[in-house]
């Protein structure tokens, strides 16, 4: 069966490394859903998360081929067990009229925050799980969505458990 | 300590890192480096008629002697033109360091006079790669580039160093790393004990057991730890086409090579297999007869021994996997089987045998029609080629039909000593890989087995041949077309033969004369074996044996499409 699976990677925060992960997933017909990348505290290394689907096999071959390329330093596939997921969203919502309390409201209710306003148009920014941001479009209604920039699923694991060197 | 540019600490880590031969191919962007060649004489540079060829060379040294072999390419088409060498040795995991010159570094990115972006355009087919940003990296840089090339799972490495690193004008100081360590790679030392018991008692409890190797167990460098596990065990072995060699080829235990052109008794003794040791194999698609696992030796536990976690289960799935060298596993295994100090249990392994042996009946592994001897049959060229060379020779073959039947009907008893391209598949590889065995075996015989197709696509290093004085034989079964093409049309296409014959063939007793060699053609059997014999004996020459064979025949057996192991063609008539 198809699932979704996130994996966390550390990998050397090097030039070249990012495109080695990416061009592992196109030359192995693998998908990537969502990649998201940074430094960590320790600057030689970056962290990064990306999610995607597929069977439980050609997951297990992703992490291993992704654990072959030399900069691969460190991973865990997050999903294996209890995690903390969350996305960023920035979105351009048509805020007209009663629109405009009825957005406000939403905003509230997804615990998000407007960061800028204009005559006809609210920014929303809003964190939380890919559910939670489709829920929150949903909820404002497609059509007065004007623009949506999503971060990409950064995760970590809960408890005890960390991924470092 | 001593000052050196940075094009002088690239020749010398080379020499430090014990380099004999780099083969190469001179250009802009690699001159500060040729110069600092041209004033030392510790490294011997060969340089060839085309870069594919230099990636084959050093590519035919690797497998001959386990060490990685060292390309100079220049930049734009000198490193494009090795990509399919470079592709080579990935596929079947060649150690290889490839140093391409890039255009400096302040116009790289410009779309500059032979400029291509060589890590990005090789990534997929290299192990790793490295661009050098600072002249002061490079002994470093390649220290890491032969210690990734080497260790682990083998394969080729990439260092592209633009121009300016090698300005002869900035000297730095130099020192040859001892040793490297990446944080990040740590390939496995050892195979996990638990397992490897496991695997030895699933061997003992085993009613027909069967040992698969591969290429890895020559790349480990295991062939007599394999060799004495199979006579411990008492078990019958068969090998892929990469690892022949790895287990004595003439001996009764070993049945011959396995999968789409593997032997009747080997696929059978698959399919029949209780249990199935993979050693340093990874269960391709030519050898488990498709790309899907579901009809492939259903009866069989599997125990998987392999360096590289991602070979294991990825096609097949293993019941017992061994992640690790394989020379430590083996040594292992033969430790445990001596401790239990348990034999196999007699009665089965006789039945099991019985079996065996019936199966391959009186005759060869590989049976074939020798017709009235009014035209040469290639298994007879190769079989010949085996008496003259008393089956001591380094072969190297192209691709195609006469590749499966050099691995047929020449059994090697030695690993090492068979070099060819199986995973890529690439004609043009075996002349240049042969020249590359030569280059540093100049006391034994190195055969190129190959066809007249394979043989026009790098036959221009029959120059560089004459230069650096390589006189390998070359043996040409020539049948006039592309002998595996045309076979396949034969069988799927209705002998529809689009595209697969050789017209206008040059006539390559003259050409090979031309390029200052001897060239011999062959087409009566009677002076098969005299003319073979007389171009052996020409220990200082190349010789070009233009051998007419039958352009009809095929390679037997063929395993039918979407089947089990045991389905196979036999003939053109008869199939299992």
């Amino acid at each position: 069966m198809s699932m979704r699976h996130i994996i966390s990677v550390l990998l050397e925060n090097e030039p070249g490394a990012l495109s080695r992960v990416v061009g592992l997933f196109s030359q192995r017909n693998y998908n990537i859903e969502t990649l998201t990348v940074a430094p960590t505290e320790d600057p030689t290394l970056s962290r990064l998360t990306l999610t995607t689907v597929g069977k439980d096999e050609v997951v297990e071959q992703i992490t291993k081929n992704l654990n072959k390329l030399i900069e691969v330093v460190k991973l865990v596939n997050l999903s294996e067990g209890p995690h903390i997921e969350r996305e960023l969203m920035l979105v351009k919502i048509k805020a007209t009229g009663a629109q405009r309390a009825e957005v406000k409201r939403t905003t509230d209710i997804f615990r998000g925050q407007i960061v800028d306003v204009s005559a006809s148009v609210y920014t929303v920014q809003l964190a939380g799980t890919t559910d939670k941001l489709e829920s929150f479009i949903e909820a404002v209604g497609p059509t007065s969505v004007l623009e949506v920039v999503r971060t990409g699923v950064s995760g970590i694991a809960r408890g005890e458990k960390v991924l470092s060197i | 300590m001593e000052l050196l540019s940075g094009a002088e600490m690239v020749v010398r880590s080379l020499r430090d890192e014990g380099v004999k031969y780099i083969y190469g191919y001179p250009g802009g962007a690699l001159l500060h480096i040729y110069d600092a060649i041209f004033r030392q004489d510790d490294v011997e540079h060969i340089l060839v008629r085309h870069e594919q060829a230099a990636a084959h060379m050093a590519d035919g040294y690797a497998r001959a002697t386990g060490k990685a072999g060292v390309v100079l390419v220049t930049s734009g088409p000198g490193a494009t033109n090795t990509i399919t060498g470079i592709a080579t040795a990935y596929m079947d995991s060649i150690p290889m360091v490839i140093i391409s010159g890039q255009v400096a570094s302040n116009v790289v990115g410009t779309d500059a006079f032979q400029e291509t972006d060589m890590v990005g355009v090789s990534r997929p087919i290299v192990k790793h790669s490295f661009m050098i940003k600072d002249p002061r990296d490079i002994p470093e840089t390649i220290k890491k580039a032969f210690y990734l090339a080497q260790t682990g799972r083998p394969g080729p490495v990439v260092v592209d160093i633009p121009k300016d690193m090698g300005n002869p004008a900035d000297k730095f100081e130099y020192s040859y790393p001892k040793k490297v360590k990446l944080r990040s790679y740590n390939p496995a030392t050892r195979g996990h004990s638990g397992q490897i018991r496991k695997a030895v008692e699933m061997m003992l409890a085993a009613r027909r057991p069967i040992i698969y190797s591969g290429g890895g167990v020559i790349l480990g460098g295991a062939s007599s730890q394999l060799t004495e596990l199979v006579k411990s065990f008492n078990v019958p072995i068969t090998s892929t086409l990469m690892g022949l060699g790895a287990y004595p080829g003439t001996d009764r235990q070993f049945l011959g090579m396995l999968g789409m052109h593997g032997s009747y008794t080997a696929n059978l003794a698959m399919h029949h297999a209780d249990v199935i040791l993979a050693i340093g194999a990874r269960f391709d698609d030519r050898v488990i007869n498709g790309d899907t696992a579901a009809k492939f030796c259903t009866n069989a536990k599997i125990i998987h021994i392999d360096i590289d976690p991602a070979s294991i289960s990825k096609t097949v799935k293993a019941d017992i996997p061994i992640v690790g060298p394989v020379e430590s596993v083996l040594s292992e295994m033969i430790a445990i089987f001596k401790e239990i100090n348990q034999q196999p249990d007699q009665e089965g392994q006789a039945a099991w045998w019985k079996q065996v042996d019936e199966w391959r009946g009186d005759g060869k592994l590989f049976p074939y029609d020798a017709g009235d001897g009014s035209i040469i049959k290639p298994q007879n060229v190769i079989e010949t080629l085996w008496e003259v060379t008393k089956g001591d020779a380094y072969v190297s073959s192209d691709v195609g039909q006469h590749q499966m039947f050099a691995a047929q009907y020449y059994p090697f008893d030695k690993p090492n000593r068979w070099i060819n391209s199986g995973g890529l598949g690439t004609m043009g590889f075996g002349f240049p890989a042969a020249m590359g065995v030569k280059m540093n075996f100049p006391e034994s015989d190195v055969a190129c087995v190959t066809g007249e197709g394979s043989i026009q696509m790098n036959i221009q290093e029959l120059s560089t041949c004459l230069q650096y004085d390589l006189p390998v034989k070359i043996i040409n079964l020539n049948n006039g077309a592309l002998g595996m093409v045309r076979q396949w049309q034969d069988m799927q296409y209705s002998s529809r033969y689009s595209h697969s014959y050789m017209d206008s063939l040059p006539d390559f007793v003259r050409l090979a004369e031309a390029y200052g060699h001897v060239g011999m053609r062959i087409t009566e059997l009677k002076d098969l074996k005299p003319k073979m014999e007389e171009a052996f004996a020409m220990k200082d020459r190349l010789v070009f044996l233009d051998i007419a064979v039958d352009t009809s025949e095929h390679v037997y057996p063929m395993q039918v499409r979407g089947g089990t192991m045991r389905d196979m063609w036999l003939s053109k008539t008869e199939r299992t």
